[in-house]
Order: structure tokens, then sequence, then C-alpha cells
């Protein structure tokens, strides 16, 4: 019987796999979409430059990533946890529960956000006040909260052409969103000064009037995208109307079919980036679980080459790619080197 | 008997003229069918029109990650950059990682343009930046593997970045790259005139059909080999485990098990579980096999088992049917012969229920070939195609990824040229399993009977 030689050997490689799963020899990596490019070029010469098996690099979110960081410690967990937003106490708290003390966060640099649109339609100079006008659910008439009754750019700002408003932004799972509700609406809503009337609506509570402040609109016109860039640009793509929220780099690869908004009067560049001029960009982080080193064959080592100079560094392939580089990446290489964790004295 | 003297019923109307002349309603019912023929064609015109759209959408996609544009380039090796201690020690020779290798090709693009009698203003490194990141990377491997050619010229075939690469193909134009940081008109008018001089031109690209992922800074160099022989490697896992599995329960039921409640809810729940969506087992796959049992991440024998799960009723269901499918009179002469019921189901009514077992399985198998949701959470998308496994059992244990997540992973990614790839890859997988489905038919017309 063939079949039964078939399903022994099945059992026979599933009883091998068991012994063998307790060696792994490559460094596993999981989290941000946004980080998924830069850690896959520097996986990828990281696999070209040492003698270390090429690391294996997966996405699906920065709250993601860090969950399965924090599932524990042992190989069948990653090593590195990739994150476009610094990792929360509660998730500190997560990973101590599980036996995951020793955290080392490394900033690899800076990501920029972009607001583009059809390279053939209007072109358009924000501000984060018209931002807020076009996307908050509600909005000060006269003194009033009201419900937003904004349908086109023209009325959010005179300067703009009478263009419907149409928006598609990154969906509450992306750590793309936060920044774009914290340093594009929340700073819209206190430029405006509405804030002052959300605080005095919600009886001088801080915190709901922030709340109140970044809550979007629901009538269809802003559009949450929950998958990539990609999606985004489709979308615009069939909506010419549209303007999508995109990560620089993205931004960068596509000039033939975007084109780009200023942002308080600034073009969002690596430079204007780098020197803190445009005000839309976080830093990206990586995680790394400090028991790994020296299990997990290359850790280290592919740590220090992320941030080495010649990969994160101005004149590196990450920063060609569309990284803004850190400033104070030597300081970065140190803590690294000495393997510095959160929480600690350094 | 007022009955009788009632006038008989009247006799429905003799038919008027003959059987050639036709009535009212025999015209309305030809009409009928005939309307109903036609909304048959265009039934079936709609599905070929959608067919074909969709193919040739496909090829003229997909068709250009077949080609690549390559330069042809003289390299010098020069020892005092590759070994400065000119020892030959390979770990010498390893430290110079790729980056150091740039001014080699920057000098020889150099030289070559002088070589060639090309005018341009371009800065070397400017020129060196038509070229595919890869180039200095296939230049490292090839100097450690042969580190007795330091210091002779050796020529080389280097894949173009995806710019020039789509300029050649025709998807950039210099109006598109107006804003583009990462290449200039400067560099296109160079690389027309290289393309005149002969050295640069478009050629079959094997790599794209057996190499393997390549990260988002250089999409040319990117193929679908490695991602290939994952899913050869679930298959094989999926083979292993579904038909004997699927087959043996089939039998049981088929032929040996009593007729009763425990049976029939068994029955429903096959039938169920063949409804059940694929992302289903790909979470049941996370907790089981790799949160419970420990099996590693993204391992094509993790992904081989959480297809098992998704095959397993596709292949029972049609396994029963083709078992179901031998007539009775089999199984009776066998017996009354003197046959155990064992020797029965296994002399006389498996081999013929072989064919439609294998075509049911080989339709099971393309199904599970081109799954990508259960995938997902199992860690096969990703960056991970990158290393080719070194045996057999590191086919089945180190991270891998399977097509359709490899052509999922690429019409994620930023570049345009990946979204090219990602159509190469879909022709790819659609040979696969147009195949795979052309021996189902063949296997079902060759050797089924009909009873």
């Amino acid at each position: 019987m063939s079949f039964v030689k078939l399903s022994a050997s099945a059992l026979a490689i599933a009883a091998v796999s068991a012994t063998t799963a307790a060696a792994r020899d490559q460094v596993q990596v999981a989290g941000s979409s946004t980080v998924l490019p830069y850690a896959s070029i520097v996986a990828e010469a990281f696999g070209e430059n040492f003698d270390f098996p090429t690391p294996v690099v997966e996405s699906g979110g920065s709250s993601a990533g860090l969950k399965r960081f924090c599932e524990g410690v042992g190989e069948n967990t990653i090593d590195v946890a990739n994150a476009s937003r610094q990792i929360r106490e509660k998730e500190i708290k997560a990973c101590a529960d599980n036996g995951v003390t020793d955290i080392i966060e490394v900033q690899i640099g800076y990501d920029g956000i972009v607001f583009a649109s059809d390279i053939n339609g209007n072109s358009f100079e924000f501000t984060p006040e018209d931002w807020y006008k076009a996307l908050s659910a509600q909005v000060v008439v006269d003194g009033q909260l009201v419900d937003n009754p904004y349908k086109t750019w023209d009325q959010v700002n005179p300067n703009f052409p009478a263009q419907p408003i149409a928006a598609f932004i990154p969906g509450t799972k992306h750590g793309t969103r936060e920044v774009f509700e914290d340093k594009v609406i929340l700073a819209g809503c206190e430029h405006t000064g509405d804030f002052d009337v959300y605080k005095a609506a919600n009886g001088d509570d801080k915190k709901a009037a922030e709340k109140a402040c970044i809550a979007l609109r629901t009538d269809g016109v802003t559009v949450d995208i929950d998958g990539d860039y990609t999606e985004t640009l489709a979308r615009i793509d069939s909506n010419k109307d549209g303007i999508g929220v995109f990560g620089l780099a993205f931004y960068e690869n596509n000039t033939d079919k975007l084109q780009v908004a200023t942002m308080s009067g600034i073009v969002p560049s690596t430079d204007s980036i780098a020197s803190g001029e445009y005000p839309v960009s976080r830093p990206l982080f990586f995680y790394v679980k400090k028991a790994h080193i020296g299990v997990i064959p290359g850790l280290k080592e592919y740590a220090e080459f992320f941030v080495a100079d010649e990969v994160a560094g101005p004149d590196g392939p990450l920063a060609e790619y569309g990284l803004v580089s850190d400033p104070e990446l030597a300081k970065v290489q140190e803590a690294v080197a000495e393997e510095a964790v959160l929480g600690g004295d350094s | 008997m007022t009955d009788l003297t009632q006038a008989p019923a009247p006799a429905a109307k003799p038919k008027s003229g003959s059987l050639f002349e036709k009535d009212m309603r025999t015209k309305r019912r030809n009409a009928a069918e005939s309307r109903f023929k036609m909304y048959g064609i265009a039934a079936i015109g709609i599905g070929l029109v959608m067919l074909t759209v969709l193919v040739t959408n496909i090829v003229t996609a997909g068709l250009g990650a077949f080609q690549q544009t390559y330069l042809e380039l003289d390299v010098t090796l020069l020892e005092s950059k590759l070994d400065k201690k000119g020892e030959r020690n390979l770990d010498d020779i390893k430290k110079v990682s790729t980056f150091g290798y740039a001014p080699l090709v920057s000098a020889a693009l150099e030289s070559e343009v002088e070589r060639l009698d090309i005018q341009t203003d371009l800065k070397p490194k400017k020129m060196a930046g038509i070229l595919s990141k890869d180039a200095l990377s296939k230049l490292r491997d090839y100097v450690i593997s042969n580190p007795d050619e330091i210091g002779e010229t050796v020529s080389f075939r280097f894949l173009l970045n995806s710019r020039v690469d789509g300029y050649v193909k025709g998807r950039v134009t210099r109006e598109s790259i107006a804003n583009d940081k990462s290449i200039t008109a400067e560099q296109l008018d160079f690389v027309d005139q290289l393309m005149a001089a002969g050295v640069l031109y478009k050629a079959f690209n094997p790599d794209f059909i057996f190499g393997s992922d390549a990260s988002d800074q250089r999409p040319e160099a990117a193929g679908i080999g490695v991602s290939m022989l994952g899913s050869l490697f679930m298959m094989l896992v999926v083979l292993a485990l579904a038909l004997p599995i699927g087959v043996a329960a089939s039998i049981y039921l088929e032929e040996f098990a009593p007729q009763n409640r425990l049976t029939d809810i068994i029955e429903v729940n096959i039938s169920n579980l063949a409804a059940v969506p694929s992302i289903v087992f790909g979470i049941l796959g996370l907790a089981v096999f790799i949160n419970y049992m420990h099996l590693p991440t993204s391992a094509p024998l993790v992904g081989g088992l959480v297809l098992t799960l998704m095959t397993l009723p596709t292949i029972i269901i049609s396994t029963r049917a083709s078992l179901k499918a031998v007539p009775p009179s089999i199984r009776d002469a066998a017996l009354g012969v003197g046959a155990s019921k064992m020797q029965a189901v296994f002399h006389h009514v498996l081999p013929l229920a072989a064919p439609g077992i294998l075509t049911g399985t080989i339709i099971g198998l393309a199904q599970a070939l081109g799954e990508t949701a259960p995938l997902l959470l199992i860690g096969m998308v990703g960056f991970i195609a990158s290393n080719p496994p070194d045996g057999i059992v590191a086919g089945f244990l180190s991270p891998n990824s399977a097509m359709p997540a490899q052509i999922y992973e690429w019409s994620k990614r930023a570049d345009p040229a990946f979204y090219e790839r990602a159509w190469g890859g879909i022709i790819i997988l659609l040979v696969f399993l147009v195949t795979m489905n052309t021996i189902a038919v063949i296997l079902r017309r060759r050797f089924e009977r009909r009873w």
C-alpha cells in the first residue's frame, strides 16, 4: 500500500520537525507595514554581506507585531518587532506578564506622511486647519458646535477650488492613523481655536475634548483604508477628486501618478522632514528581545547592521528609499551595541 | 341516469389544418424554446468575453515580467579594493561589503563609456545609478566564489534598475519621471546611447521563474522560484496527508460504517467543513500547530498541514461519490466468490473508483495551491522567500512563502515594477492550475468507467 508508506513518511517528517523546531537559525521579524520595506532592504543586504541566512520579515501592522513579540521568550516567538509608533505602557506590561522583560528599543529614523492627489487634478496647499475643518465630525460655526456642513474644499478655505471633499485615510489599525489624528486633525483643532469650544462643551475635560476633536465625520466624505497604500492609490485612480494619505517613500515611487500637497507651505521631502519643518512625521522603531541575543544567531549583528552608517545613514540605501535618517544615529548605534534595555537607566 | 341524456362534453376541437401548420400554442412554445437557447448562448458568450478580457489583461500586464533589461559590462576586479592584503584569504575578502563594490562598477562604466565613445555629462556615480542594486551583490558573490580571479577583468551581465527597465519596456516615459528623484532625463539619454551601442538590451529573464524574492529597492531582481518551491513542499504535505486520510475516511464511511445517527452527523459535518472559509483554517493552524505544538512559523510544513485540513472535505466528498458510482453487483460478485469485505473493497471497488479519487484529489490540490488567506496567519506572507532551502528537510521547515502569497505580497509593494511581477506571477500560477486541471480531465476521460 503506497498510501501507508506515504502517510508513514509524512508522520516521520512531522516527528523530525518536532525535534528540529528547536534549532532556528534565522532572525524572525514582524510588524509595521511602513517599516517592512526598510526592514526587507536591510534583511536582504544583511543576508548578502554576512554568513547568516537572510532574516524573515513579515508585516501585519505595528500592534499585531508587538502582540506577537510579547507572546513570550523562546524560539517559536519572533525576535524583532517593527513599529511605526512607540511601544505602549500596556504592551510593555503584557510583555512582562509573558516573561519578555528586557526589550531593546531602536529608533531607525523618521518617516513623513504626505497628502497626495491625482497628478492631473488641482494642486493644494494645505494647513492642518483645512483638514480639521474638512474631516472633523463637528465644527464650530458662529460659536456653536454643529455637524460638519462642508461638502467642497472651497467651503473649507476660499483659496481652494470647488472640488468635492473626498479623503482616503489610513484605517484605525495603522500606526499612521494615530499620527494623522495627532499632528493634523488635533493640531488643526487647536489652531482654529475650536478646541476651547469643545472643552467647554465637554465640561472642561481636556481628554474628552481631544477625543471629540479627532472624531471624524461618518457621512462617507472620508473613507478608511484598511489595506496598504496601493489600495489608496487605486481609490484615487477611480475617484480623481480623492486626496489620499501616503508615506513619503510610497509617493516617491509613484510620482508619475500622484502630486503631493504642501503642508503649512512646506513641500515634504527627506530634507524638510529631517529639519523638522514639515510637521507631519513620526519616528520609526524596532524592538529586539534581549533574551534572544546569543540564542538566535545573527540577531545582534542584524540590529547593529540596521542602524549602521552605511545602511541607515543619510547616504545609505534606506535614505535613498525614503527614510529620513536620524540625526542622532550615533547615539542609537551606541545603545544597540550596549544592548540598553527599555526602562534601564540609559 | 340523467347523465346519459346530457349531451357529451364538447370534445376538444379537432386540430385545424395539418401537422405542418403550427397553431398559436405550438408557435409560442417554439418561440420560448428558441428564446431560451438564445439566453443560454448569451450566457456562454458573456462568460467567454469575461474570460478573454481577463486572460488578455493578465497576459498583457504580466508578460513584461518575463523580460528584463540587461547591460553587458567588463569589470576589473581591483585587488586594491577587494583584497588589500593580497593573501586571497576568504575571510578578508568577505569583509568588503556590497557597498565596497560600488567604485568598481562606476569605474567599469566609465571605461565602457570611453570605449564606446559616448558623450555624456553624467558623473560616474549617476551613471552607475541606472544599474540594479543587485549588480553589487552579484559581483560580490562572484568574487567570493572565485577569489582567484581578483585582479582580472571579467565580463558580467547586470540587471538595470526598475525605472530604466520600465523605460525600455515603455512603462516609464520622460514625462512620468518629471518629479521622480531616483532617475533623471539625462540618465535616460545615457540609456538610449548605450542601447544604440548594443551593450544594453532586453532579454528573457530566467531569474523571474527560478529566482528568489528581492527587497523593495530592487524589484527587477525579484523572482518567484523560491516561493514555487514553498508551494511544492506544501503540496507534498497535503498529498501525503490528505489523500490517505481522506480515502480511508471515505472508504470506512461508504463501505463499512453502520448507518446510524453518529455517521449521519459526521456526514453532515464533512459537507459543512467543505463550506468553511479558508481563513478559519488559518486561525486554527496558528492556534494548534504554532502556538500549541510549537512547529516553526512560516514553514511550508505548517502551511501544508493547514491546507490539508482545507482539502480533506473536498477529497472525502469526491472519493465517496466515486465509491458510490461503483455498482453493487461488483461487490456482490466478489463477496459471492468468498472474498472478505476488505478484499472486495481493496481488490475490486477501490481500483474502479481510483480515477474519480485521483481527479478529486488533483482538483483539491489545485484549490489548495491557489489559496492565500490561511497562509497570512501562519506567517507565510512577507519578505520571506529570499533563501532557497538547502535540502529536503529545510524545504519543509525553513521559512518560505507560496506562489499566491508571493503574488499578494508583490501587489502591495510601492514600486510599480512589482505590479508587473505580480501579474507575471499570476501567469505562472495559472499555468500550474490549468496543467493540473487538464491532468484531472485526461485521467477522467481515459480511465473512468460508466455502468
